[in-house]
């Protein structure tokens, strides 16, 4: 697979896993943050934690849009989807994410709730023009990445004059997430991570920019190193975080060059700019709300926001209590950390979020790393 | 079928399934008379009764049943008939056995297209004069429009296994070589690229194949090495190791560089973020076999065009927690976990 295979070249990553072990100080430990659920989910799948000297160790972050949709905003999903006028269009993944009570899109669907899988944007527009007597709602979720293609469907309806296509927005944004964490490291009283760094997003980055990281370098003299998602990126992107905490250095630096400029993608921004606006805050799972953290359709396209078309009322539910979600997704705590992992709480019954989808710190730990866990209790 | 009967043929290029097809009346003589008789004739179907009646060798009888339940019907490599046949065949082939005969049944939605049917029975009447397992007993039923997708189809195979070889999924011991008889995935990204939301271009064919000779060859190279055989279909690769991990309580260890991957199905899964180890497979098999024989068995799965690809991909390991692990490209350490729920596409 040309421009693929270059990255996954396990010869190349021996090399770069020596690099890092000869820079990495043996008097000193290392803790860097992915904060993107696409990092967590490479780390795992090639099991780069293996090539990694003990005293570097990677924290996981809560960049995973599934995982930190609230479970409110799922029940009105489902409640949405319910509606016998309505075809609900979402993205795979989002289908079996729990919302109260057990249920889930899933199971609305076997209920007989109209909720079809899409895999873009526009094939949910082609839905709304196909079927002009449904009211076809697209349930977007993601963050940067996927909002310029909900911002085009939005375009693209509007322009055929579609009267019976809208957009259930939950669209978030990287950097408020980011600085939620460096501002409010603690949580319920338990002291926050220590962090030496971050590897930024790949995708986000893309889009955004790898200056929209500067300030975190700036602000709270934390390195930050834009990475692509190869295991060959992420593995390059450590050693250069590794050198700037070695160096006492913390700028933004791009490892992602292939696909991430400093100022990013201005047409995707400029779509996006047109059409949506910061909420004033937004509840993300296991955080609460975070302020001007979600976008939603501004006034000239409030045809095309479902909120508004259908009076969605806004639903609060809480976590399962017993979940460790919130920690986890700030780094405070491991998967193995929570009770209910691998107990109640496996990647075929989720409880919390962190489960819910494969880039989930607990589900990429439980479905490619656990063997670990028992091979560390053999040895104790 | 008599005279009168002939006289009233379908029109095979225009016409439709609907319900009188199924009432048991004069209509579904006809559309069984022409289709499926005709696709299917041998002298067991052509005696008409309800039943198939046939002698068997001595042995062990090995019988098995599958409903094909495809969308889309028809995918490059082949079609729900074909994949039927196969699918059938290679079930009975994993006990050591030599299939003899298969039975169909037909569930078919009403409005179903006569073109389509034939087209479906011509295929699998192809595919089971090729395997040399004939069809000769079936059942028809039809169903109101939006009853079923199209066509659903049951079918059943029966063969004989050698009275002492008995291959079965508790057998994979620790030290054990696993063996994999060709590239994985084909099949479900054949599949993918031809559903409607989701076209994409590839040039990957289905592996759609009966494995019978296959086996055949195997069983004949080292019967006594041989401890269980499965064909890896929907779950991939990673279903079926997991469940033999289970059922033996053992564990597995796979090697990720010997895992045959087509460069276009690791495309197309990377594109849409699946992996290939869990991808459908329908004319693969896995073989656990005894360390000494693996050797030779490979070389005979070599030396069958079916088998051309054929690998050692791990061995069996001792682990009171049967995971199936693997040893990624990178020297690193992942479990190869059962899948939960469908392996859906992420979002980015």
């Amino acid at each position: 697979m040309k421009y693929v295979d270059e990255y996954r070249d396990g010869k190349v990553a021996r090399q770069i896993a020596a690099a890092i072990a000869q820079a990495a100080d043996p008097s000193r430990s290392y803790h860097f943050m992915e904060f993107c659920g696409g990092h967590t989910h490479a780390i795992s799948r090639y099991g780069l934690e293996d090539l990694l000297p003990s005293n570097v160790r990677m924290v996981h972050g809560p960049g995973c849009p599934v995982c930190v949709l609230p479970v409110g905003r799922i029940d009105m999903a489902i409640r949405l989807a319910q509606r016998p006028e309505v075809t609900l269009c979402t993205y795979g993944d989002l289908m079996r994410v729990p919302g109260s009570h057990g249920t889930s899109l899933l199971r609305a669907k076997a209920a007989g709730a109209d909720i079809r899988m899409v895999y873009s944007t526009l094939d949910a527009v082609a839905i709304a023009e196909a079927e002009p007597t449904r009211e076809v709602v697209f349930f977007a979720i993601g963050f940067e990445t996927t909002t310029p293609p909900t911002a085009l469907a939005i375009k693209l309806a509007a322009a055929k004059r579609l009267s019976n296509f809208s957009v259930f927005c939950n669209h978030v944004l990287t950097p408020p997430a980011i600085r939620g964490i460096l501002e409010h490291p603690d949580l319920a009283g338990q002291p926050g991570p220590r962090l030496d760094g971050f590897i930024g997003p790949a995708h986000v980055s893309a889009v955004i920019g790898a200056d929209a990281f500067a300030e975190f370098a700036r602000d709270f003299a934390k390195p930050v190193v834009v990475a692509g998602f190869e295991p060959l990126d992420v593995m390059q992107s450590i050693l250069m975080l590794v050198q700037q905490v070695n160096d006492g250095r913390h700028v933004v630096e791009n490892q992602y060059i292939r696909a991430v400029t400093p100022e990013g993608n201005r047409i995707a921004q400029a779509e996006v700019a047109a059409i949506f606006e910061l909420r004033d805050s937004f509840e993300w799972r296991g955080f609460g709300r975070v302020p001007a953290s979600g976008l939603q359709l501004r006034e000239a396209y409030a045809a095309f926001d479902a909120e508004r078309r259908f009076a969605m009322a806004e639903i609060s539910a809480a976590d399962n209590p017993a979940c460790d979600c919130g920690a986890i997704l700030r780094g405070i705590k491991r998967p193995t950390d929570c009770k209910l992992f691998g107990t109640l709480c496996t990647p075929e019954t989720p409880m919390g979020s962190c489960m819910v989808s494969s880039e989930g710190a607990c589900a990429a730990h439980w479905t490619y790393g656990r063997f670990r866990d028992h091979a560390r209790r053999a040895v104790a | 079928m008599s005279d009168r009967i002939k006289r009233r043929k379908l029109d095979l290029a225009h016409g439709r399934v609907d319900l009188s097809h199924g009432a048991g009346g004069r209509a579904m003589a006809h559309l069984i008379g022409e289709i499926f008789h005709a696709a299917f004739d041998n002298p067991m179907l052509r005696a008409g009764n309800d039943q198939a009646a046939f002698e068997v060798a001595a042995g062990r009888m090995v019988m098995t049943t599958d409903g094909y339940v495809v969308s889309p019907l028809f995918f490059p490599g082949g079609d729900i008939g074909s994949l039927a046949v196969h699918g059938t065949i290679n079930d009975v082939a994993m006990a050591g056995a030599r299939p003899l005969y298969l039975s169909a049944g037909f569930i078919i939605e009403e409005g179903f297209a006569f073109a389509d049917l034939k087209r479906i029975a011509d295929s699998m009447a192809a595919a089971s004069r090729a395997a040399g397992v004939p069809i000769v007993t079936g059942d028809t039923k039809v169903v109101e429009r939006g009853k079923a997708d199209g066509v659903f189809i049951t079918t059943t195979g029966v063969g004989i296994a050698p009275r002492d070889l008995v291959l079965s999924a508790e057998q994979a011991r620790p030290g054990d070589k696993v063996l994999l008889s060709g590239f994985i995935g084909d099949h479900g990204v054949a599949v993918m690229s031809q559903r409607q939301n989701l076209a994409f271009e590839t040039s990957i064919q289905s592996d759609s194949a009966a494995l019978h000779e296959l086996v055949a060859a195997m069983v004949s190279a080292a019967p006594q090495g041989l401890r269980v055989m499965r064909d890896p279909t929907r779950g991939g690769l990673a279903a079926t190791l997991n469940e033999l991990a289970q059922q033996s309580a053992v564990g597995f260890r796979l090697d990720e560089d010997a895992v045959p991957v087509r460069p276009e199905v690791a495309a197309a899964c990377e594109l849409l973020g699946l992996d290939p180890l869990y991808v459908a497979n329908e004319g693969k098999l896995v073989a656990v076999a005894a360390p000494e024989a693996a050797d030779t068995l490979l070389a005979a799965m070599r030396a069958h065009p079916l088998g051309r690809d054929a690998a050692i991909i791990g061995e069996v390991i001792e682990d009171d927690h049967h995971f199936v692990q693997m040893t990624t490209a990178f020297g690193g350490g992942r479990i190869v976990d059962w899948l939960a729920g469908e392996q859906l596409p992420r979002i980015c």
